[in-house]
């Protein structure tokens, strides 16, 4: 039998598809850093971005015209080629994802059936960015940064797979497009909550984002992995971030708040709005958590999140078996 | 202090021989012995560790060029005298203990076998004296570059920069500096790597986010493991003992601001109580109440700026937002007050320049209630938060006996249990009349410094709050003549006050011979300006005594075996600033 490699979800026009997605998520991380800049300022009783254009929302502009016009410049010591992929590989991977979301029906690059190991198996190389680039920095700092990083991968890789199989079990598919249909009756937040709590703690550590922001630690390691970077290649670190944090929030969406469905408004807006609210709770945490200290994580993350992990697989499965 | 009727020098003299002490009298009551330097080192040791109720901190070291020196009447004679201050907590009091010594003569013994602390101060007295300590383990500059030549606080080295030439920076000079600077580990006995696997050397800092200022630590680390760690310090230093020499006792005021930077006029007490015991000075009560109540504003205001940033080095983005803005009311009352923000510059020989404005109690007292709820808000947010808890607690711990053998005071102290407040035991400027508690934690880590500091905020709080209920009538300046400038009424009514005006203002008041420690329980621990005045209108030496200069010098020792994070956990409670340890 020839497995059912794309689903019928696939949209009919995948150039477009493509084009659409990539406008969207772009556009969207770069707004993220404005909308970042103010939420942060608001919840730290200050202004934050307020004077290039309206409510300062050309200060993403301004700010890409400094970037792209920085110069490009290469350390003397770093190892050049490996320096340079490294940025683009974090891009590549976290954009490479965006293709089996299934932000709604239509709205989707590829219905891929194996789309939950797809994103799984992405995310793990995206970390390759982040110790390359610490290790071809050949500086001390960035070293450190991406010794960090691999650190951290293995701690929170192990049970970020296995909180999700809970979902897997109950839809029976690791097509993302059939897990939001599961969950038409009762989103997975209800039944999931353990591996819920599991995935997005794990989501944050997998987009770096405070209070798992060892790699960076910007009042330790200054700026950890990417130290020695400046320009553009900065800035796709800098977007990549915030890629990872829209990917994250969507993929908290669809696996657990029943993605683009909902009364009244369109699938899309559904989506928007859960997608917003996720990224909006990854600021917050930001504005409110110290860091942990890697040996703490990694502590953490084998000697409590991964026996959860596990708890909740066993007990998914066997309520899934005494169902049946 | 007579302890069963013999005192301390008796008890000295009993064991070093009748000859062998020379009592001096001096200004601020301490007692001062003249110990030759064969005996110096048996009579510390004996002091610290053999006598009854002993000294245990070494509270200061330094030394005095005295060659210029004219009024050393019944002292006997030196070239440079090297000053040991110790503090028996038992005794509650001070003991002075100065060597003298001849230019030429051989090193004389070390007291790093005694006190690990005297480390840094005996570099200290190599690098701005050249007095070299036998038996020293790394005998280096310490404040001034490697490459400077010559001691800056000897008598014939130039104060100033017109006095030393033109400046130039050529190519090799310039590589020359650089070179210098470069950390290398054979020089501090550390060994490359270990079972063949080197060591990474991570230079942190002076440029750094997480050393809040100019502070350079090399880390030996094993992977993120640190091995050991050398702090290198001086690069805030502004030669402020050697500025001492040359500003008149009343123009040097606003250099003491910027001592401990965040304790604005704090600075300013220490050193003028210094000066008003030389002066022989009495403050007025209500000079004294105002300069509580603004030293105790900027207690909190010192303490917001360490609540934030330690949070913030700690990954915590938000709390430094909310403490600097705190921060900033209580700079809208010493603004109000004094006119200026963080250097005031407010506190004068004998009082202060000022009343207060018309409408201080309702800034004072809105800000006191201001406050309290604030505070609330912080516990939960930063001090009940469990990863805030993970990060700081059993991290950096000493113990109390630690804490006194390494000179360390103020709420590093307190943390480890030991009830100590210079404000309580040694009352100055009228604290005795004031209600307050001294907060202390248990287990001397990071999250007790933190307690202390936090709760210190509230006893402050209380201080100010009775300083607004019973601020007392009267000057805000002593009518004494040396007290400067004199009071406004005091001036231009006949040509006597005109005269001692104009002479204060444009010469300096002359103080009479004499020295003095002034010493006060500072934001970060204890903070003593000990001046000698050889009779005229500048001070003969003026040495600052910091406790920031002891609290880093103890940091190697805190964070060995530790995390690179630790580090900056550890930096971050202990509370200093670079100025406060540089001078």
């Amino acid at each position: 039998m020839v497995p059912d490699f794309e689903g019928a979800m696939t949209s009919p026009y995948p150039i477009a598809a493509i084009a659409g997605i990539l406008i969207m998520v772009l556009s969207l991380a770069a707004l993220l850093i404005w909308v970042e800049r103010r939420l942060l300022a608001l919840w730290q009783d200050r202004y934050g971005p307020n004077r290039v254009g309206p409510f300062g929302l050309l200060q993403v502009v301004a700010d890409m015209i400094k970037i792209f016009a920085k110069e490009d410049w290469l350390p003397p010591f770093a190892d050049k080629a490996v320096f340079i992929i490294a940025p683009a590989i974090i891009m590549v991977t976290v954009l490479l994802s965006f293709a089996v979301v299934p932000f709604s029906p239509g709205i989707i690059v590829v219905d891929l059936n194996i789309a939950l190991l797809f994103f799984l198996g992405m995310s793990s190389l995206g970390v390759y960015s982040i110790v390359l680039a610490g290790w071809a920095s050949d500086s001390k700092y960035s070293l450190l940064g991406g010794l960090r990083a691999a650190a951290q991968m293995i701690s929170y890789e192990v049970f970020m797979s296995l909180s999700l199989m809970g979902v897997v079990l109950l839809a029976g598919s690791f097509r993302l497009s059939a897990i939001v249909e599961a969950q038409k009756r009762l989103w997975f937040i209800v039944p999931q909550f353990l591996g819920f709590v599991l995935f997005l703690i794990a989501g944050v550590a997998e987009a770096r984002r405070s209070p798992f922001d060892l790699p960076e630690a910007e009042a330790e390691l200054v700026a950890g992995f990417h130290s020695e970077y400046s320009g553009m290649k900065f800035g796709m670190f800098f977007v990549g971030e915030y890629l990872g944090v829209i990917l994250i929030s969507s993929m908290i969406t669809v696996l657990f708040f029943g993605g683009w469905l909902g009364p009244w408004l369109p699938p899309i807006v559904w989506f928007l709005i859960k997608m917003f609210a996720f990224i909006c709770f990854f600021i917050l945490l930001r504005a409110s958590l110290p860091r942990l200290r890697f040996d703490q994580l990694m502590s953490w993350g084998w000697k409590v999140m991964l026996p959860l992990a596990l708890l909740n697989l066993i007990v998914t499965g066997a309520v899934v078996v005494a169902w049946r | 202090m007579v302890v069963a009727g013999i005192t301390i020098a008796d008890q000295l003299r009993h064991k070093l021989g009748e000859s062998a002490v020379k009592l001096q009298h001096a200004a601020d009551g301490i007692v001062t012995c003249w110990i030759a330097r064969q005996n110096f080192h048996d009579a510390l040791a004996y002091l610290k560790t053999d006598v009854e109720q002993p000294y245990r901190m070494l509270y200061d070291l330094t030394a005095i060029d005295e060659r210029m020196r004219v009024h050393r009447e019944g002292q006997p004679p030196s070239e440079f005298t090297v000053v040991y201050h110790l503090l028996s907590f038992e005794r509650n009091e001070y003991i002075r203990i100065k060597v003298p010594l001849k230019r030429d003569q051989p090193p004389i013994d070390t007291i790093t076998d005694l006190w690990p602390s005297a480390n840094w101060y005996e570099r200290e007295v190599w690098d701005m004296f050249g007095i070299r300590f036998h038996g020293h383990p790394h005998l280096k500059r310490i404040l001034m570059p490697k490459t400077w030549e010559g001691y800056p606080l000897s008598k014939d080295h130039p104060a100033r920069a017109t006095e030393m030439g033109p400046f130039h920076l050529p190519d090799e000079k310039e590589d020359a500096e650089q070179e210098a600077l470069r950390f290398k580990p054979e020089e501090w006995g550390m060994k490359p790597g270990r079972d063949g696997m080197d060591f990474i050397f991570l230079n942190v800092g002076p440029q750094h986010p997480g050393t809040h200022g100019v502070l350079r630590i090399v880390l030996q680390l094993d992977g993120e493991e640190i091995v050991d760690a050398v702090p290198e310090i001086g690069f805030h230093h502004r030669g402020a003992e050697k500025m001492g020499e040359r500003q008149s006792w009343h123009t040097y005021i606003p250099y003491t601001d910027r001592i401990d930077y965040l304790g604005g006029v704090m600075n300013n007490l220490a050193y003028l109580m210094a000066v008003e015991k030389l002066a022989g000075i009495d403050i007025p009560p209500r000079a004294k109440v105002i300069r509580v109540m603004l030293s105790e504003l900027f207690r909190i205001i010192s303490h917001l700026v360490w609540y934030g940033t330690f949070a913030q080095d700690l990954g915590q983005l938000s709390p430094v937002f909310y403490t600097f803005n705190d921060r900033e009311r209580a700079f809208g009352i010493i603004e109000a007050i004094c006119g200026a923000r963080m250097h005031p510059n407010w506190f004068r020989i004998g009082g202060v320049v000022q009343d207060l404005p018309k409408g201080w109690e309702a800034l004072v007292r809105d800000f006191v209630k201001y406050l309290p709820p604030r505070l609330i808000e912080y516990d939960k947010e930063v001090m009940q938060n469990r990863i805030f808890k993970a990060r700081t607690k059993g991290v950096g711990v000493f113990t109390t006996e630690e804490a006194i053998e390494w000179g360390v005071t103020g709420p590093n102290l307190r943390a480890c249990g030991f009830e100590w407040d210079f404000r309580k035991k040694q009352p100055y400027s009228g604290y005795e009349q004031f209600e307050f508690d001294i907060p202390t934690g248990r287990h001397g880590d990071c999250y007790d410094r933190a307690v202390v500091r936090v709760e210190e905020m509230r006893q402050s709080l209380r201080i100010i709050e009775q300083c607004v209920d019973n601020m007392p009538e009267g000057t805000y300046k002593s009518v004494q003549p040396l007290a400067c400038p004199p009071l406004k009424e005091r001036t231009m009514h006949d040509i006597e006050t005109l005269i001692t005006h104009f002479l204060g203002v444009s010469w300096g008041p002359v103080i009479p011979p004499g020295e003095a420690l002034g010493a006060i329980e500072a934001t970060k621990g204890n903070n003593g300006y000990y001046l000698i005045s050889d009779g005229g209108t500048t001070s003969y030496r003026t040495r600052i005594r910091t406790p920031s200069f002891a609290h880093m010098q103890m940091l190697p020792k805190l964070i060995r075996g530790r995390m690179v994070p630790d580090v900056f956990a550890v930096l971050g409670a202990m509370d200093y600033v670079l100025a406060d340890v540089d001078r």
